[in-house]
């Protein structure tokens, strides 16, 4: 240990502040990025699956579109 | 032997081999970096000896270094990428160059933060526009640029066209971070480690130094997987192996 005890530790010889801020907004930005990356991976799969389920249901009613923008029924 | 280089060739630009092999690989790429990591920063902080002139504020090191250090090859990777992107067409390329330039803005933006914090109590002040530091500060600017241009064209030909040519114009600014510490005036101290000398420090310091600028360089590996991954989803989603995949994996 560079250290004689835990509280010289944390105080760094009054540089404490400054290397703690640092590893601090270090690992809040990293684990961040890592929690943020793995939600957009898993938020994708959802979306696809609510899709795929979504098609399967219309396939199976084959019911008409309804009507839009660009497309209409003239009746 | 040709046919064999293009039959990796197309290997390397399928999507989907390239997923199976990032998942295989994700777990040690997560595990050994965050052991490396670790072992560096506890080591740095706790175990290293005091740096003579600057005291304990030295300790920063351990996480500016690293930072700085990915950041710029983060960028390099994106450069040579984008040459892959413009010359042979490669969806993979594309993809990673969009799944990592996030990645690179919160390392250069943790280099410049962690330096600024370490510049007070060493340099009696946040900042100079000095060369080194301007210079990272236009590296996170074509970050933002990379990021900006990349959701502003929707059409993805022309958009990874677009995005490559920013990137390997932006490519000049390299060479200026990496030696403006030797061409310019400047209150940054040179590098650290050098490929032709032994580095400038006592091995307690470089040692420990060394293992976290290998675990972040495994993380950023990781990250890089992760998001190539998410990417490839997004892109492929007509294809059967992402249908199956979807519902597969969604519960």
């Amino acid at each position: 240990m560079a250290f004689d005890s835990f509280s010289a530790f944390i105080a760094m010889g009054g540089h404490g502040p400054y290397v703690w801020i640092c590893y601090a907004v270090f690992t809040l930005f990293m684990v961040g990025l890592g929690l943020w990356s793995r939600r957009q991976q898993k938020a994708v799969l959802r979306s696809h699956k609510q899709r795929l389920s979504r098609e399967q249901n219309g396939a199976a009613n084959q019911g008409a579109a309804p009507a839009s923008f660009t497309r209409i029924h003239p009746s | 032997m040709w046919q064999f280089i293009r039959q990796l060739f197309h290997k390397f630009g399928s999507p989907k081999w390239f997923y199976g092999i990032a998942s295989k690989m994700m777990p040690w790429l997560l595990g050994i970096g965050l052991i490396l990591l670790l072992a560096g920063l506890v080591w740095g902080l706790a175990f290293a000896p005091a740096e003579r002139l600057q005291g304990n504020s030295y300790r920063i090191i351990f996480i500016h270094v690293p930072s700085a250090f990915l950041a710029q090859s983060i960028y390099i990777m994106m450069a040579v990428t984008a040459v892959v992107t413009l010359v042979w067409r490669m969806k993979l390329a594309d993809l990673f160059v969009r799944a990592v330039a996030p990645v690179g803005a919160v390392l250069t933006f943790l280099a410049l933060f962690t330096g600024a914090v370490w510049g007070k109590p060493t340099w009696g002040t946040w900042w100079v526009w000095d060369a080194r530091l301007t210079s990272m500060l236009i590296l996170l600017f074509l970050y933002f640029g990379v990021i900006v241009l990349m959701s502003a064209i929707t059409d993805e030909k022309s958009s990874a066209r677009a995005v490559a040519v920013l990137v390997l114009v932006g490519v000049v600014n390299i060479p200026i971070i990496k030696y403006s510490v030797e061409w310019w005036n400047t209150l940054h101290q040179p590098a650290t480690f050098k490929l032709t000398d032994k580095p400038s420090m006592a091995p307690e310091m470089w040692v420990p130094l060394l293992l976290s600028v290998l675990g972040l360089y495994l993380l950023f590996g990781w990250l890089a997987c992760l998001r190539m991954q998410t990417e490839i989803l997004k892109r492929e989603h007509r294809t059967r192996w992402v249908r199956d995949l979807a519902t597969a994996e969604g519960n």
